[in-house]
């Protein structure tokens, strides 16, 4: 059992992806345990330095979603988004990697089996590139913050 | 390195205490809490920890100034950047500007494993060759274009304008496909083993290349290449600034170009003047386009300001206020034009006229272009986007 199993960094706004993250787990629906979920106010807020961050930390793939644009509880966040989004993605594919690496969706908060269906859907991608090559490939020093955990797990 | 190295090394123990440094320092001028003698002074008393956790270190602009007015020839810069490698060790990284984009770009640059997609605004128009002795250096210009995109320019427009240049005087230059940042920034913010890194890849590719010559159109990276990459590499290439090659070609072939009327004033950028002493060679380029008028800055030369930024940290409230008199000062040549020889001048004050503060309006805009675009200009040439 030695398959490659992809890391997810997905970037879900408070309001509507991170509720139906939360619904599809209510519901009980399976989903691929691949995907780690950081909660922020709006998708709107997400910096492309968020993105390129989970990258260099080793992430498969990435994923922001937020609200769709009438649902948004700060009215322009999802149109902010995009416009990062598009800047995002070009720095990515200059940096040479896939496409699929990174994905963008809007999930409403009733949309629980919507939210699963997309991690599905990328593990599967991420899947068959397999592993980023961003990955592991430099040995980074610890930064203080891994260092003063290191120290209070001693 | 520890801090007795560093003093030993930089000539720091050789001050004065005289003060011109903190007088003549960009930064010390709308800082009143900012002063390199007062960092340098720490030094010597030994107050290592003291600097190291200030903040402040990182708002230096490295920009040499301060330098050339020392009479004990105290290289502040260098005392600087190698402080920044003892607190970058310390997990001390300054507030990098854009988020810190830029730098993340270049470390994940740093991973040899990558393959990147930097050559897709090269369109057809250009000539390139794989078999050329000459390599062109594009530097970090794909990623800015993406980053920069709300300043209204392009900065692959100068890497375009040089290979055309370079195309219409017989040169088709060879370019690297996987080229990596030359580690400028990250040499200057302390990340040593990146520059390192990055350094190593870089002189492998230039090595398995076979060039003789490589021409820069960024002044960084041509420093880097010139000052910092032999004490880590070995880069065996004739270097040249496009600036220099230019004025070299216009002494040997008398280069004809057609007559542009127009009023146009000089930004020496940092590491091309102070740092490589470079002065003249942009002048003669620019003097040479008929119709061209050159009227210099109260400002100019080794006395020139700063754009006001350097390696994307510390952007704050007084890099804008440099930046404005740097802007105030060109508006007041009257010249049309300013022209720079760095992508990072041009990005900085862009920057500021973009995002102008309510009082300073229309009084600060005037049109910033590099030394190659208006020589491509001057050449004739269409470009094709």
């Amino acid at each position: 059992m030695n398959e490659f199993e992809p890391r997810i960094i997905a970037f879900a706004c408070n309001w509507c992806t991170y509720a139906a993250a939360d619904l599809a787990g209510t519901s009980r629906i399976h989903y691929a345990p691949n995907v780690r979920v950081v909660r922020v106010m709006c998708s709107g807020m997400v910096n492309p330095i968020y993105a390129l961050k989970a990258f260099e930390g080793g992430a498969d793939g990435v994923l922001i979603a937020g609200c769709n644009y009438s649902d948004c509880h700060y009215l322009n966040g999802p149109i902010k988004c995009d416009a990062m989004f598009a800047r995002l993605k070009k720095l990515v594919h200059t940096l040479g990697l896939e496409d699929e690496r990174l994905r963008r969706e809007r999930i409403s908060a009733s949309e629980g089996v919507i939210f699963a269906r997309v991690i599905d859907e990328m593990v599967e991608q991420l899947k068959k590139l397999g592993p980023s090559p961003l990955k592991g490939a430099r040995e980074k020093a610890p930064s203080p913050f891994e260092r003063a955990r290191e120290e209070a797990t001693v | 390195m520890n801090l007795e190295d560093i003093i030993k090394e930089t000539k720091t123990f050789y001050c004065l205490e005289c003060g011109k440094c903190s007088s003549i320092c960009p930064i010390s001028r709308y800082d009143p809490a900012y002063s390199p003698r007062v960092m340098v002074e720490d030094a010597l008393l030994g107050l290592e920890d003291g600097l190291v956790h200030n903040n402040k270190l990182f708002s230096c602009l490295t920009c040499g100034a301060c330098q050339l007015k020392c009479p004990s020839d105290v290289n502040f810069p260098l005392f600087i950047q190698k402080m920044r490698a003892i607190a970058s060790n310390n997990g001390q990284h300054g507030d990098c500007a854009h988020s810190g984009t830029t730098q993340s770009l270049t470390q994940l640059m740093a991973n040899s494993t990558i393959q990147q997609r930097r050559l897709e605004w090269l369109s057809n128009g250009y000539r390139t060759s794989d078999q050329s002795e000459v390599l062109f250096w594009v530097g970090c210009a794909p990623y800015f274009d993406t980053v920069f995109e709300d300043l209204g320019f392009k900065v692959t427009d100068i890497a375009k304008a040089s290979l055309r240049i370079l195309n219409l005087l017989g040169i088709e230059p060879k370019v690297l496909p996987n080229e990596k940042c030359c580690g400028h920034d990250m040499l200057w913010t302390g990340d040593v083993d990146t520059f390192e890194e990055l350094a190593q890849q870089n002189a492998a590719m230039i090595k398995e290349a076979g060039v003789e010559k490589i021409i820069f159109s960024c002044p960084e990276c041509y420093r880097t290449f010139k000052e910092d990459y032999p004490n880590y590499v070995d880069i065996d290439c004739e270097l040249q600034h496009i600036s220099e090659f230019l004025s070299e070609a216009i002494e040997k072939d008398g280069l004809s170009f057609k007559e542009i009327r127009k009023k146009v004033t000089y930004q020496d950028p940092c590491r091309l003047g102070r740092h490589l002493g470079v002065y003249e060679p942009p002048r003669e380029v620019i003097q040479a386009i008929p119709g061209v008028e050159l009227v210099e800055m109260k400002h100019n030369r080794e006395e020139s300001l700063c754009c006001g930024t350097s390696a994307f940290t510390n952007c704050d409230l007084y890099s804008k206020q440099i930046r404005v008199e740097r802007l105030l000062e060109a508006k007041a040549t009257g010249a049309d034009t300013l022209i720079t020889t760095c992508p990072k001048c041009q990005i900085h004050f862009r920057c500021a006229m973009v995002n102008k503060g309510e009082e300073k309006g229309p009084d600060i805009e005037i049109e910033v272009m590099d030394m190659v675009n208006l020589v491509a200009n001057a050449l004739e040439v269409q470009d094709d986007g």
